[in-house]
C-alpha cells in the first residue's frame, strides 16, 4: 500500500550533489524513519517528497487524495497571529458572509487539535514569544488540521521535552492507526527504535538501505549511517573536582567556585534560584519546556536580566544588564536557537567567529585583518570546523559545523564560565560526539560549564551534578552516578501529574 | 557578505566573485551606458560634461553614502531632504560676509545635521519607534524648523569663501566632487576595516545574534543615524554654497534618490549587506542616466518615469540573480 514514492530522485545545489538516484516507498499506516548524518540529504529528500523543492531528475508520485504536510525543523509560523489562526492558516472556516472567517469555529478547531496533542496552549494567544517546542506543537496541530495522508516531520522532537515527546508519539500512533503515513527524521536512536516501523538510511545523498526496524539494532544502524562500526560512547568520567552536595552546604571551600547565584528571581519566570558552579565542573540543567532553564541562562548572560538576587563571579558580585556585561565578566553563552540568535547568516565563518572578540584583534577602531584571520583559522583548526575557507558564508555550513562555530565564538572570548543551551540540538551523531568530547575537554581545562539539555542521556553522561527545574525553581539536585532518567522525570513533571 | 576585508591567502574564489557580483553588473551597465551615450551624442564624452555630471551627483552621493549606514542596520532615514534644507539655512545664516570665519557655518551645518541624527537615533533606539515613522516625523519637523528660522525666505548674501565650497575647483576638480570622494573613501574604510563597520553589518544581518555576541546594538544604531545626519548636514552646506543661498524649500525628495542610489548599488533594505562603493556606483548610474536623457532632449517628465523604472529594474535584476 504505497502512498508516496520517489523514483531515482537527484538534486544538486550550486554544483554540489545533495541527492543522487534515491528511490523510496512510503506505505500507508507506517512510521518511516529517515536517518543519516547531517548533510546526508534527509532534509532535501523530505522537501522534495513534500513538493517544496523540485528534483533535478527522477519523479515523485503521490497515490492519495488529501495531500502531504511537512513540519519543519525550524518552525515556520506567523508570530503576530494567534495560535488558532496559525493552525487554520489557509483553510479558515468560512463565516456567514463570503470572504469572512468564522472566528469562533476557528478557535474551537484550534483548541480541539491542541487537546488531541495533549497541549494546554491557549488558542487565542499570539505566537510571538512561544518557545520553539510550543511552536512545533502548533505546527503539528496545523498538519493535523489538514488531515494530511502523509506527514513529514523533520526532527520534530529535537526541541521537545521528554513529556512532550511522549505526547507526540501517542499522536503519531493514533495517526498511523487512521491510515496516515508518518515520515520522520531524528538523531535520537532510542526514539527511532521506539516508534519506527521501517528505517531508511541515507549517506552522502545516496539511499543505502531500508529495513524493518525490528531487524535492526542501534549498532547496526549507526554502522549503516557512517559506513563503519563506531565505538560505543565513552562512559562518564569522574568529576575533575569533587562536587559536593552544593546548595545549602555553607561550609565548603569558596575558592573553586566560579559562579554563584543567590536568590535569582524574575516575576513569573524564576523564583529564588540558588546555585554554585565550580571550575572544571559541568553542571547539567534539565527540565521540561518552560521550566525556567532557558530563562535562567538568559538571566545569567544578560539577554533577559533578572529582577532580584545576586550573581557572583569568582566571589565578586557582578551586575549583568546585557550580554556585553556578561562577556566582560568572563561569562559566554551558546544560545538555544542557532538560526534566530546565533549565526549572522550573510557573514563569513571567520566574521561569525570573531564577532564578540574583535577587541582582541583591533588597534583602537581598526581591525587587524591578519590577526583576525589568524584567530579564526586557529579556532577552525582546533574545533575541526569544515568550511571551504574562513571566508565562506556560514549559512552554507551544516548544522553541526555551524554549532561548532557558535561554540568557537564563545570560547574565543576566553570565558571562565560557559553556558551551553541545548548544545547538540539538531546536529548529527558524529558532530554530537565531537561536541561532547569538546565539552569534557573544556571542563578539564578548568572552565565552569552550565549545560542545559532536554536530552537525558546527554545530561546523565556529561554532568558532574544535575539540577532539575520545574516552574521557574530548582526542584532537585541529583548525582548523575546514581540518578536515573525516571528520577529526573519525576522531579521535572508538574507536581500532582 | 559584501564588505569582507580583502586579505591575502587567495581563498574562496567563488565567494569573491559572488561578492563582486552586483558591482560587476553595475559597472557593466555604466560602461554600456557611457558607450551608447558617447555614440549618440558627441558632446557627452567631453571633460566639461563629465565634470558637470559628477558635480550633479555629488550631493545625492554624499546623502546616499550616509543613508547606506542606516540601511545596513536594517533602518531607513526619510528626513535627509529636510535636513539638507535645515542645515543649509542654518549654515547660510552664519555665512554672511565679514561675519565669521568660514569654518563656523560649515561646522554649524554639520553639527545641526548630526544633532537631528542623534534625535532620530534616540527615538529609534530608546523609543523603539520604527525608523520609518521616526524619520518621517523628523522630515516634517525639520522642514518646519528650516522655514521658521529663515522666516520662509531664502538666506542669501553669502561670502565668497563659503560659496567656493559649491562652485570652486581644486586642480580642475569641483570641490563638491572632492568632498564626495573623501566621504566615500572614509565610509568605505569604516565599513571594511573598523569594528564599528563590522557591527553595522552584524546588527543588520541578525540583531539578536549581534546582541548575544556582546555588540551594543543601540550604540551601533546611534552611530549610524548620527553619521547619516552629519553627512546630510555636509550635503546641506555644499548645496547652500552651490546655489549661494540657504533655501528652506530645498532638498524635497532627496531622501528617496539617496535610498534609490544605495539600493541600486546593492545595499539591502532589510540590512546586513551592501557598501559605500556600490552606493557611489548607484549614484553615478542615476546621474549618467539623468545627464544622458538631458542630452537626448528627453523632457523631464519622461526622465522621472525612466528613473522609476531603473530603480525597480535594478533591484529586480539583483533579486533574480540572487535566487539562482
Amino acid at each position: 500500500m504505497t502512498v508516496l514514492e520517489a523514483r531515482d530522485v537527484s538534486k544538486s545545489f550550486a554544483g554540489e550533489k545533495a541527492l543522487s538516484g534515491v528511490s523510496l516507498d512510503i506505505h500507508r499506516s507506517e512510521v518511516h524513519a529517515l536517518v543519516g548524518e547531517n548533510g546526508a540529504g534527509k532534509s532535501t529528500l523530505m522537501k522534495i517528497l513534500a513538493g517544496q523543492l523540485e528534483a533535478d531528475s527522477g519523479s515523485v508520485a503521490f497515490h492519495g487524495e488529501r495531500g502531504v504536510a511537512m513540519i519543519h525543523q525550524e518552525p515556520m509560523t506567523f508570530p503576530d497571529l494567534t495560535v488558532a489562526e496559525n493552525i487554520c492558516m489557509g483553510r479558515e472556516p468560512a463565516g456567514r458572509f463570503p470572504g469572512t472567517v468564522d472566528r469562533r469555529a476557528m478557535r474551537r478547531e484550534g483548541a480541539a487539535l491542541l487537546e488531541r496533542l495533549g497541549s494546554r496552549l491557549d488558542p487565542d494567544r499570539n505566537m510571538r514569544g512561544l518557545s520553539v517546542g510550543l511552536m512545533q506543537m502548533v505546527e503539528i496541530a496545523k498538519a493535523l488540521a489538514r488531515e494530511a495522508e502523509v506527514i513529514l516531520m523533520d526532527e520534530p522532537t529535537s526541541a521537545l521535552s521528554a513529556h512532550e515527546t511522549n505526547l507526540l508519539f501517542d499522536v503519531v500512533h493514533d495517526l498511523t492507526g487512521d491510515g496516515v503515513a508518518v515520515v520522520y527524521t531524528s538523531h535520537k536512536m532510542a526514539e527511532i527504535f521506539r516508534i519506527a516501523d521501517r528505517v531508511s538510511v541515507l549517506r552522502d545523498g545516496r539511499h543505502i538501505a531500508t529495513h524493518p526496524a525490528s531487524e535492526l539494532n542501534e549498532r547496526r544502524l549507526v554502522a549503516l549511517m557512517v559506513g563503519r562500526e563506531l565505538e560505543a560512547a565513552p562512559a562518564r568520567e569522574p568529576a575533575a573536582v569533587e562536587a559536593g552536595a552544593g546548595v545549602g552546604g555553607g561550609s565548603e571551600e569558596e575558592q573553586g567556585v566560579a559562579l554563584e547565584v543567590r536568590g535569582l528571581s524574575k516575576p513569573g519566570k524564576l523564583h529564588g534560584i540558588q546555585l554554585k558552579v565550580r571550575k572544571g565542573e559541568i553542571l547539567g540543567i534539565t527540565g521540561l519546556m518552560g521550566s525556567g532553564r532557558t530563562a535562567l541562562a538568559c538571566a545569567l548572560f544578560g539577554l533577559a536580566p533578572a529582577k532580584g538576587g545576586e550573581i557572583r563571579v569568582n566571589g565578586r558580585v557582578v551586575r549583568i544588564a546585557n550580554p556585553s556585561d556578561a562577556l566582560s565578566n568572563g561569562i559566554a553563552m551558546v544560545t538555544e536557537d542557532r538560526q534566530a540568535s546565533g549565526i549572522v547568516p550573510r557573514m563569513s565563518v571567520e566574521q561569525n567567529l570573531t564577532l564578540p572578540s574583535l577587541g582582541a584583534v583591533s588597534h583602537g577602531p581598526w581591525i587587524d585583518g591578519r590577526a583576525e584571520r589568524k584567530m579564526a583559522t586557529a579556532q577552525m583548526r582546533a574545533l575541526s570546523i569544515k568550511a571551504s575557507s574562513p571566508r565562506q558564508e556560514i549559512a552554507g555550513l551544516s548544522g553541526g559545523n555551524q554549532q561548532k562555530v557558535m561554540i568557537g565564538r564563545a570560547l574565543l572570548t576566553n570565558p571562565g564560565i560557559l553556558i551551553l543551551d541545548e548544545p547538540t540540538r539538531g546536529i548529527d551523531i558524529g558532530a554530537k560526539a565531537e561536541v561532547h568530547e569538546l565539552i569534557r575537554k573544556l571542563a578539564r581545562e578548568g572552565k565552569a560549564i552550565l549545560m542545559i539539555s532536554s536530552e537525558m542521556p546527554e545530561i546523565l553522561a556529561l554532568s558532574d551534578r544535575i539540577v532539575v527545574m520545574r516552574g521557574g525553581a530548582i526542584s532537585a539536585e541529583l548525582d548523575p552516578r546514581t540518578a536515573t532518567q525516571e528520577q529526573i522525570l519525576e522531579h521535572a513533571m508538574p507536581e500532582g501529574a | 557578505m559584501t564588505e569582507a576585508p580583502v586579505l591575502g591567502m587567495g581563498l574562496g574564489m567563488p565567494s569573491r566573485l559572488r561578492r563582486l557580483g552586483p558591482r560587476v553588473g553595475l559597472a557593466a551597465a555604466l560602461v554600456l551606458l557611457f558607450a551608447a551615450l558617447s555614440l549618440a551624442r558627441p558632446n557627452f564624452l567631453t571633460v566639461a560634461n563629465l565634470i558637470n555630471l559628477v558635480r550633479q551627483i555629488s550631493i545625492n552621493g554624499i546623502l546616499a553614502v550616509g543613508v547606506t549606514f542606516v540601511l545596513l542596520t536594517g533602518g531607513v532615514d526619510l528626513s535627509l531632504g529636510s535636513l539638507v534644507a535645515l542645515t543649509g539655512v542654518a549654515a547660510a545664516s552664519f555665512a554672511h560676509p565679514g561675519q565669521f570665519p568660514v569654518i563656523v557655518p560649515v561646522a554649524i551645518g554639520i553639527l545641526a545635521g548630526a544633532a537631528c541624527g542623534v534625535l532620530n537615533g534616540v527615538v529609534v533606539t530608546r523609543g523603539r519607534v520604527a525608523p520609518f515613522i521616526a524619520t518621517l516625523g523628523m522630515m516634517t519637523a525639520a522642514r518646519g524648523l528650516a522655514l521658521l528660522i529663515s522666516e520662509g525666505k531664502p538666506v542669501s548674501n553669502l561670502r565668497g569663501s563659503f560659496t567656493v565650497i559649491g562652485s570652486g575647483q581644486v586642480w580642475g576638480v569641483p570641490v563638491p566632487v572632492l568632498v564626495l570622494c573623501l566621504v566615500a573613501l572614509a565610509a568605505s574604510v569604516v565599513l571594511r576595516k573598523f569594528r564599528m563597520g563590522r557591527y553595522l553589518y552584524a546588527v543588520g544581518g541578525n540583531q539578536s545574534a549581534a546582541r548575544a555576541s556582546g555588540v551594543r546594538v543601540n550604540r551601533v544604531k546611534m552611530f549610524a543615524y548620527t553619521l547619516c545626519g552629519a553627512l546630510a548636514g555636509l550635503a546641506g552646506v555644499v548645496l547652500a554654497a552651490r546655489i549661494t543661498t540657504g533655501q528652506p524649500n530645498a532638498g524635497a525628495g532627496y531622501e528617496l534618490d539617496a535610498i534609490a542610489a544605495a539600493v541600486i548599488g546593492g545595499t539591502s533594505l532589510s540590512g546586513g549587506t551592501g557598501g559605500a562603493g556600490g552606493t557611489v556606483l548607484g549614484a553615478l548610474l542615476m546621474g549618467v542616466i539623468n545627464n544622458g536623457l538631458d542630452l537626448l532632449n528627453v523632457p523631464s517628465y519622461y526622465q522621472q518615469i525612466v528613473k522609476g523604472v531603473i530603480i525597480v529594474g535594478a533591484v529586480w535584476m539583483d533579486r533574480s540573480r540572487q535566487n539562482k
